[in-house]
């Protein structure tokens, strides 16, 4: 139906990613409906307005002209109910809007695990440009923020523990696990980044839980209460960074069907027609081979839009995402991944791990112990090449020619100092302990 | 929005400068101060100390405040605050120092005798300042161009070490860095000077700067210059000419034109150095980028004409007692920009697309241009007006006003390569050729990007590299002059600067990798076909 009227929640990038394709492939109406922000703005990219990198602009990758000329219509505001029977969206302030599809792209939001004091100001998530403005008025500078507290030891705790020091606030960050983020990452990286982070001057709190936030007479954050030693610290934001969940809240009493987040089948189809949900609200019956039901992840909400493009646009596919692959930066470290490589080798598998002297890069490679077969790698402070690895893993190489060919896969910057060699003399050696 | 702006009554924005780099920043400003006392025509009583401890304050404030800055923290991306200081965020003092350089820029290349220079009579104020140095090195007097050389090559050296430990984390732009120093205290300084000394009528001659950069090159009087001095003379018009029409596109081809602009220019060099904290000021709109365009390649076909009138106004016409004849040069001139001109219509034609146009119309003006030359030309007529006035008008409006007082003078309120974005002509040569004939390329690192656009915001060019990134496009603009900065600034490793092989660097994508491949086919071949 060329002239229906594709409506979609969320302007983040599966929302923008869905209505761009669609309209490379059709003349469709479509409406992207936001309650946060006029624009399409890259989230991952906050942090970097906060400190000053970037104004908020910059983080916009589509000028305002750009909507207009593509006629993909933006309406701001805040949906409050769903009527899939009649088709009708009811927004907040009373208004409606009619679709045709439906596309549920409403994103995450921080997790909170009812800790006493969770709701006070000062107290906040870094998910929404929302939250980085209220950061931005607890927190402006060190005079008025003596200090910053930060539960919860993942990609966005330590990205708002760089933000706070780049104004030279000191933070704490409480971590419950025995090393940072070692649920995902090998023990040898895990504890090379517990030490990037001390050498930041943050002051982490490992096996360290929140037991409540106190508050001032204002309503107003005053000190955090730890769990186990009963410490009070006085602190003037308390950033709530332990993971996140999808934001469907508005669908909870409608007829689609969620569990953690929308339940959509491999077309990315929820239980009602012409209803969709796609990046980080989406909730697979099953994971995708290795990969979560959920996942919170930039590119796969890109993904998620450019499949979908294709449905909508009568070409119904299922959504096959290609071999797994993510960065990150912890401070100054770069970190990649390709393929999968747990925290600990699983049942099979075997890890080599390979650390510079320098203790700031490192790489563990995952493999099968039987087979030898090259499963993935991480990588931190050495760049690698995407295009390399997924050819690897399509034509199922062994780790030792990984190995072997590591310097084809570098993709540091022209004159960078080149530890393949080390590398490998790493690799063999160890295969000679093994031997011995 | 108003991110910025804090609900409470203490500024935010701007990070506090430590004890020891206010330290920094007042040595440098005792050493402005004291050259600006000499200008105001205090006459300092041991000129030689004076303007050692004028240059040194300067280089050390730069100095102790760098290390400060960078060598307390641990390598790695040093942008915080870039866009809360007034200084680099067009503030009150960003806009006061755009201020102060244009006004130094026309007192500099109008009025030079504010500044002190001897009109047949010794130096006084600034320029007597540094008659020690200059007979020191050249064994004569200073002149506006001499003061000029002095503080444009000590500030590409402080800062370019206040950027080598910026970077001290990433080998490229360090190695990048100290060629620019090096070509601008060798190259464009030094050697001049010293040429002077030992042959004092031969033509200041930076031998790296290259036609028609430097466009006074094919000047008469700097030609007649040349061929007086034998076969050195000769020796160097050889040196230009190649320069131009070999070394130039065959380094190029090989490297991209980042081999020049932001390895060995001086312009680069400035732009790189004591720019660099002005990068994120280019405009990254399409506007800005249309007008880049045009005005880039306007003045690219204004210095062709204007030299090739220079040129035609001082030669013969009279076979007889040379070959190389008016008409001789004029049909050389035509014949190669139209072989040129075919042979990139021939080849790349598809690459081009509808910028192939464009190309028609300038192509088809300068040669327009170029005959009415032929035909309305006299010995000292050019287009009906002395050719001496063609070039004056060059050489006042794109050499003086747009690549000075606009280029650098504005480079608080324009970003830092605004003459070589907007106005090099050479850069309009070498950016056609890295569009064409390069193996240069950024490639972009498959479906790792996040559109956070740390890239796009610290291309000194203007270059919304975030746009090609996020499609899992390589970066193959005529305006990039390989900085590597956005290399260096991308939080997940997306982008490197590469020459490679020709097949393929063109790569227009609407899906990156990871998807479904059947996909990324369906999609990519759309584009492509």
């Amino acid at each position: 139906m060329e002239n229906e009227h594709i409506v979609i929640l969320g302007n983040g990038i599966s929302g923008v990613s869905v209505a761009r394709h669609i309209r490379k492939l059709s003349d469709k109406k479509i409406t992207i409906v936001s309650g946060e922000s006029d624009y399409f703005f890259s989230r991952t990219a906050l942090m970097y307005v906060y400190m000053g990198h970037m104004k908020f602009e910059h983080t916009q990758p589509y000028e305002a002209y750009f909507w207009k000329k593509n006629r993909i219509e933006l309406k701001k505001g805040w949906v409050s109910e769903v009527q899939t029977a009649q088709k009708v969206l009811i927004f907040e302030d009373g208004t409606t809007l009619k679709y045709d599809r439906l596309v549920i792209a409403t994103g995450s939001k921080p997790n909170k695990f009812g800790w006493p004091g969770q709701d006070l100001k000062g107290v906040t998530g870094m998910y929404h440009k929302q939250e980085l403005e209220a950061i931005e008025a607890y927190a402006p500078n060190n005079q008025i923020c003596k200090r910053a507290v930060i539960v919860g030891g993942g990609l966005i705790g330590i990205e708002l523990a760089e933000m706070m020091s780049s104004r030279k606030i000191p933070v704490t960050f409480l971590v419950r696990e025995s090393s940072f983020w070692n649920g995902v990452l090998p023990a040898g990286e895990s504890e090379m980044i517990n030490r990037h982070i001390f050498n930041h001057h943050i002051d982490l709190r490992l096996n360290t839980n929140l037991k409540e936030i106190t508050s001032d007479e204002n309503g107003r954050v005053k000190s955090v209460i730890l769990q186990e030693t009963g410490e009070e610290i006085p602190c003037g934001l308390v950033g709530l960074t332990a993971g996140v969940s999808p934001n469907i809240d508005v669908f909870k009493d409608s007829e689609i069907e969620t569990k953690r987040g929308v339940l959509v089948n491999r077309f990315l189809e929820t239980n009602i027609e012409s209803v969709y949900a796609i990046g980080d609200c989406a909730e697979q019956h099953e994971g995708i081979g290795e990969r979560r039901p959920i996942e919170a992840v930039w590119y796969t909400g890109r993904m998620m839009g450019e499949t979908l493009a294709q449905t909508i646009c009568d070409n119904r596919i299922a959504y096959k995402p290609g071999h797994w692959f993510n960065s990150a930066k912890f401070f100054d470290i770069e970190y990649q991944t390709y393929g999968w490589v747990f925290s600990k080798p699983r049942e099979g598998e075997a890890h080599f791990h390979w650390k510079h002297a320098d203790d700031t890069k490192c790489v563990t490679v995952c493999y099968d112990s039987s087979s030898r077969r090259f499963l993935g790698i991480n990588t931190f402070g050495i760049r690698m090449r995407h295009q390399v690895f997924d050819t690897w893993l399509n034509e199922r190489r062994d780790v030792d020619y990984v190995i072997e060919n590591l310097c084809d896969a570098n993709f540091d910057p022209e004159f960078f100092k080149h530890f393949e060699s080390d590398i490998i003399s790493a690799f063999k050696n160890e295969a000679q302990v093994e031997a011995a | 929005m108003s991110i910025q702006q804090s609900m409470s009554l203490a500024t935010p924005d701007a990070p506090a400068l430590s004890t020891v780099q206010k330290i920094g920043v007042s040595q440098s400003v005792v050493g402005l101060v004291i050259l600006l006392l000499a200008t105001f025509n205090v006459n300092f009583p041991n000129k030689t100390l004076f303007l050692c401890l004028a240059l040194g304050l300067i280089s050390l404030g730069v100095i102790v405040f760098s290390r400060d800055a960078y060598l307390k923290k641990l390598p790695g991306i040093k942008n915080d605050g870039v866009w809360f200081r007034s200084s680099t965020s067009r503030g009150v003092l960003g806009w006061a120092t755009g201020i102060f350089l244009t006004a130094f820029y026309i007192v500099l290349y109008f009025y030079p005798a504010y500044l002190g220079l001897g009109d047949n009579a010794p130096n006084t104020g600034l320029v007597a300042l540094f008659d020690p140095l200059s007979q020191l090195l050249s064994g004569r007097p200073a002149s506006q161009w001499f003061v000029y050389g002095t503080l444009y090559t000590v500030l590409i050296l402080v800062f370019g070490y206040k950027f080598i430990l910026k970077y001290r984390h990433n080998r490229y732009e360090q190695i990048r860095t100290v060629s620019v120093m090096f070509f601008q205290l060798g190259f464009a300084y030094l050697i001049p000077e010293f040429m002077y000394r030992m042959n004092s009528t031969l033509p200041y001659y930076d031998l790296k700067n290259v036609w028609p950069l430097n466009y006074y090159f094919f000047d008469d009087w700097s030609i007649q210059g040349f061929l007086a001095n034998g076969n050195i003379g000769l020796a160097f018009i050889f040196f230009g000419v190649f320069s131009t029409f070999v070394i130039t596109p065959v380094l190029t081809y090989k490297f991209g034109k980042r081999w020049y602009c932001s390895w060995v220019c001086g312009c680069g060099g400035l732009a790189e150095t004591a720019g660099d904290s002005y990068r994120q000021l280019s405009s990254k709109t399409m506007v800005a980028w249309n007008i880049e365009r045009w005005l880039i390649h306007t003045v690219l076909v204004f210095s062709i004409v204007m030299t090739t009138g220079v040129i035609y106004s001082y030669l013969g016409t009279d076979s007889a007692q040379s070959w190389f004849t008016k008409g001789v040069f004029i049909s050389f001139v035509i014949g190669f920009l139209s072989v040129v001109f075919a042979a990139t219509m021939i080849f790349k034609h598809k690459e081009l697309g509808k910028d192939a146009k464009f190309g028609a119309i300038g192509f088809g003006l300068t040669i327009a241009a170029l005959l009415v030359l032929f035909f309305t030309g006299t010995t000292n007529e050019v287009f009906f007006i002395k050719s001496t006035t063609v070039r004056t008008a060059y050489g006042f409006y794109i050499g003086s006003i747009f690549s000075g007082v606009i280029g650098t003078g504005l480079y608080p309120l324009l970003g830092n390569r605004s003459w070589c974005r907007f106005g090099c002509p050479m850069a309009a040569i070498l950016g056609f050729q890295q569009r064409l004939f390069s193996k240069f390329r950024i490639t972009t690192n498959g479906g790792q990007c996040i559109s956070c656009g740390n890239c796009s915001t610290f291309c000194e060019m203007g270059i919304d590299v975030r746009a090609y990134a996020q499609k899992g496009e390589n970066i193959i603009r005529s305006s990039c002059v390989g900085c590597g900065i956005c290399a260096a600034v991308c939080p997940r490793g997306v982008l490197k600067l590469e020459n490679g092989g020709m097949d393929g660097r063109i790569n227009p994508t609407q899906i990156p990798l990871g998807n479904d491949l059947a996909l990324m086919d369906l999609m990519n071949l759309l584009r492509t076909e």
